[in-house]
C-alpha cells in the first residue's frame, strides 16, 4: 500500500466512523431531556417573553427566531454527549476502538449541526405561513443556517471538554457562555441599534454572523457585509474544533 | 521499539503517573501469540492502569508497548484494531437493544455488514442472549450485561482479547459460560490477557501469570512454577496413630524446616516434601506408630500471590 492510498483507508475509516457516532448520537441523544429542554423549550419560552406584549410586527422577528432556535439547539447537543458517557463509562469504550478522539469529536459535531439544521427548518415554516415574513435571499439563509449550525455545534464539543463528573454542570458551563452571547448578537435587538459596548462585543460571538446572514436571508438590512459573516463563521469552525480536540485530549484523563 | 512476531504483545518499560503518584513503575513482559496469560495483583497495583495504557484509554508517561506489532503510541489506531475489550465494569449502552450495543461496536471496527450480523447472530446464541436481542441493555441482569459486553468485544474479530475481571461479582452460571467461552476461543488461537482478582480462575484458565505489586512485575511464569519456586512452603502433613510424637523429634528429621500443629495433624515444611514422608515412615515404623493420615502439600495458588505481593523475603508459614 503506497502512503497515499493509505492515507485515503485512514481518512475513510475515520469517515466511517464520524459516521457510526452520529447515528449513534441520534439514536441516544437526541430525544433525552437535557436536549430537548435547552435546545427545544429554551428558544420558545424565550420567543414568548421577547414577543408578549410588545408592538413588533411579527414578521420582524422572524429571523432572530430562526437565529435563536439555530444556536440553542446545534449547541445543545455537544454538551450532553461526552460528560453523559464519561458518567454511563462508555467513554473509554469508545477511546479503545480504532477510531481517533478527532473523528468522536467529528461525529458530536455533525450531530449538533443535524439536529440544529433539522430544528431551525420548524421557525422558518412558522414564519412563513403564520407571518409576512418571506425568503428574498435563499443562499444566505440556507448559508447562515449551515455555517452557523456547524460553528454552534462545534462550540458545543468545546463546553463539553472540562472533565466534570455530571452532565449538569456542563449543561450550566454551557448556558453560562450560550445566554449571554444571545443578548449581545443582535437577536432581539440589531446589533446597529445596541449600545456602544455591546456592538464591540458582537463580533466575538458566531451568533452575530449566523443572525446577520438569516436576517439578510428575509430580506432585512444586515450589519456585516455579506462576505465577512460566511468567512467568520468558517474561521469560528476551524477554531473551536481545533480547540475542541485540544482541551478534549488533554483532559480526557482527567474525565474517566 | 522493533516487535517479535512471536509475541501479541510486548511491553517495555512501561510508566504512568497520575500527578506526583506513580500509578505503573516500568513494566516489562511479552505476551505470546495464542497464550492465555493472567495479570494479577492487589488493589491499586496497577493492573487496570496497565490494561488502560494497552488500550489506549490513557497514554503512557515513559516506556511502549507493541500490540500486534504495532506500536500503541505511534501507530495508536492500528494497534486498537486488533483488540476487543471487556472491561470490569459493564459499561454497555443502557438504551441501545442489546442488537444495537452489538453493532455499534462492529460498525466501529468498520466490519462489512453481511460478516457484523452473521457474527453477531452466532454470538448471540452462544452466549444465550438470542431472546434479549430487541430487548434494552437497561433491562439485563449485570451477568447478561457482562455477556453482552464479551459478545461486543468478539464481534469485531479481534486477535487479541482483554478481559478485566470478566467474572466478577457474576452468578455461577453466567461465570462458568464466560470462562466456558474464553477457553474455546483460546483453544481457537485468540491470545487473551486475562486481569483477574480470582486465583482459582487465574490457575485454572492461564498458562502462563504475571505477579504486579506497587507498579512492578513482582513475578510472572506459568502458576506451577511459581508455585514450585516457593519450595520452603512446599509441606508434609502427617497424623500418627498409637501416640505421638513431639515437635522437636520431627524437626530433627532431615530435611525438616519446621514443624507445626493443627489439630492431629502435624505439619512438617521442607523443599522435599515426599523424602520426609519417607523419613516418617521410617521413624513411626521404628516407634511401632501407625500413620493414619500421610500426605504432601504444595502451597495454594493464593498462597503463592500473596508471597509475591508481600515482603518477598518472607515466606507464609501456614
Amino acid at each position: 500500500m503506497t502512503p497515499y492510498t493509505e492515507l485515503v483507508h485512514t481518512w475513510g475509516r475515520q469517515g466511517h466512523g464520524a459516521l457510526v457516532i452520529v447515528k449513534k448520537n441520534a439514536l441516544l441523544y437526541y430525544l433525552k431531556p437535557p436536549v430537548l429542554i435547552f435546545g427545544v423549550l429554551f428558544p420558545i419560552f424565550f420567543f414568548l417573553a421577547f414577543k408578549m406584549g410588545r408592538p413588533i410586527p411579527p414578521e420582524n422577528i422572524v429571523p432572530g427566531m430562526v437565529a435563536m432556535a439555530l444556536w440553542f439547539t446545534a449547541s445543545a447537543v455537544g454538551p450532553l454527549v461526552t460528560p453523559w458517557e464519561r458518567r454511563a463509562k462508555t467513554y473509554e469504550r469508545l477511546i479503545s476502538t480504532p477510531v481517533s478522539i478527532r473523528t468522536i469529536l467529528a461525529g458530536d459535531v455533525i450531530s449538533g449541526f443535524i439536529f440544529g439544521g433539522c430544528l431551525s427548518v420548524v421557525p422558518i415554516v412558522l414564519g412563513l405561513a403564520m407571518t409576512d415574513a418571506c425568503i428574498v435571499s435563499a443562499g444566505e439563509l440556507v448559508g447562515g443556517i449551515v455555517l452557523g449550525a456547524l460553528s454552534f455545534a462545534s462550540l458545543g464539543v468545546l463546553l463539553a471538554a472540562p472533565p466534570a463528573s455530571s452532565p449538569s454542570n456542563i449543561m450550566l458551563l454551557s448556558n453560562l457562555v450560550r445566554l449571554p452571547l444571545l443578548f449581545v448578537s443582535g437577536i432581539f435587538l440589531p446589533i446597529s441599534r445596541m449600545p456602544a459596548w455591546a456592538r464591540c462585543i458582537a463580533p466575538v460571538s458566531p451568533l452575530s454572523y449566523a443572525g446577520d446572514l438569516i436576517r439578510g436571508g428575509f430580506g432585512q438590512k444586515t450589519y456585516f457585509p455579506v462576505w465577512l459573516s460566511p468567512t467568520m463563521l468558517i474561521a469560528f469552525t476551524g477554531v473551536l474544533t481545533w480547540c475542541a480536540c485540544r482541551f478534549h485530549r488533554r483532559w480526557r484523563e482527567k474525565g474517566l | 521499539m522493533t516487535a517479535d512476531n512471536n509475541f501479541a504483545i510486548e511491553v517495555r518499560g512501561l510508566v504512568k503517573h497520575f500527578g506526583e503518584v506513580q500509578a505503573v513503575a516500568g513494566v516489562d513482559f511479552n505476551v505470546r501469540r495464542g497464550e492465555m496469560f493472567g495479570f494479577l495483583g492487589p488493589n491499586g497495583a496497577g493492573k487496570t492502569t496497565t490494561v488502560r495504557m494497552l488500550t489506549g484509554v490513557l497514554d503512557p508517561s515513559e516506556g511502549t508497548a507493541t500490540i500486534q506489532a504495532h506500536d500503541i503510541r505511534t501507530e495508536a489506531l492500528l494497534s486498537r484494531a486488533h483488540l476487543g475489550v471487556v472491561p470490569e465494569e459493564a459499561n454497555v449502552y443502557l438504551d441501545l437493544s442489546v442488537w444495537r450495543n452489538l453493532m455499534l461496536m462492529a460498525e466501529l471496527h468498520g466490519i462489512p455488514r453481511r460478516q457484523r450480523v452473521r457474527e453477531g447472530e452466532r454470538l448471540l446464541e452462544a452466549l444465550g442472549l438470542t431472546d434479549r436481542k430487541l430487548h434494552k441493555a437497561r433491562t439485563l441482569s449485570k451477568g447478561l450485561r457482562q455477556r453482552l459486553m464479551l459478545c461486543a468485544a468478539l464481534v469485531t474479530g479481534p486477535e487479541i482479547l482483554f478481559l478485566d475481571e470478566p467474572t466478577s461479582g457474576l452468578d455461577v452460571a453466567s461465570a462458568r459460560l464466560i470462562r466456558q467461552i474464553v477457553r474455546q476461543l483460546n483453544g481457537n488461537g485468540l491470545t487473551v490477557f486475562l486481569t483477574t482478582h480470582n486465583m482459582d480462575e487465574a490457575e485454572e484458565m492461564c498458562s502462563r501469570v504475571a505477579i504486579i505489586n506497587q507498579g512492578r512485575i513482582a513475578a510472572i511464569d506459568a502458576p506451577e512454577r511459581l508455585r514450585s519456586a516457593m519450595r520452603s512452603s512446599q509441606y508434609l502433613e502427617v497424623t500418627l496413630g498409637g501416640g505421638q510424637m513431639d515437635a522437636a523429634k520431627l524437626e530433627q528429621l532431615p530435611g525438616a524446616l519446621r514443624v507445626t500443629r493443627e489439630g492431629d495433624y502435624a505439619r512438617l515444611y521442607g523443599e522435599q516434601p515426599g523424602l520426609l514422608a519417607i523419613e516418617v515412615a521410617r521413624v513411626a515404623e521404628a516407634k511401632h506408630l501407625h500413620i493414619v493420615h500421610l500426605c504432601t502439600r504444595k502451597p495454594s495458588f493464593e498462597d503463592v500471590f500473596l508471597y509475591f505481593t508481600r515482603d518477598q523475603g518472607q515466606e507464609l508459614s501456614s
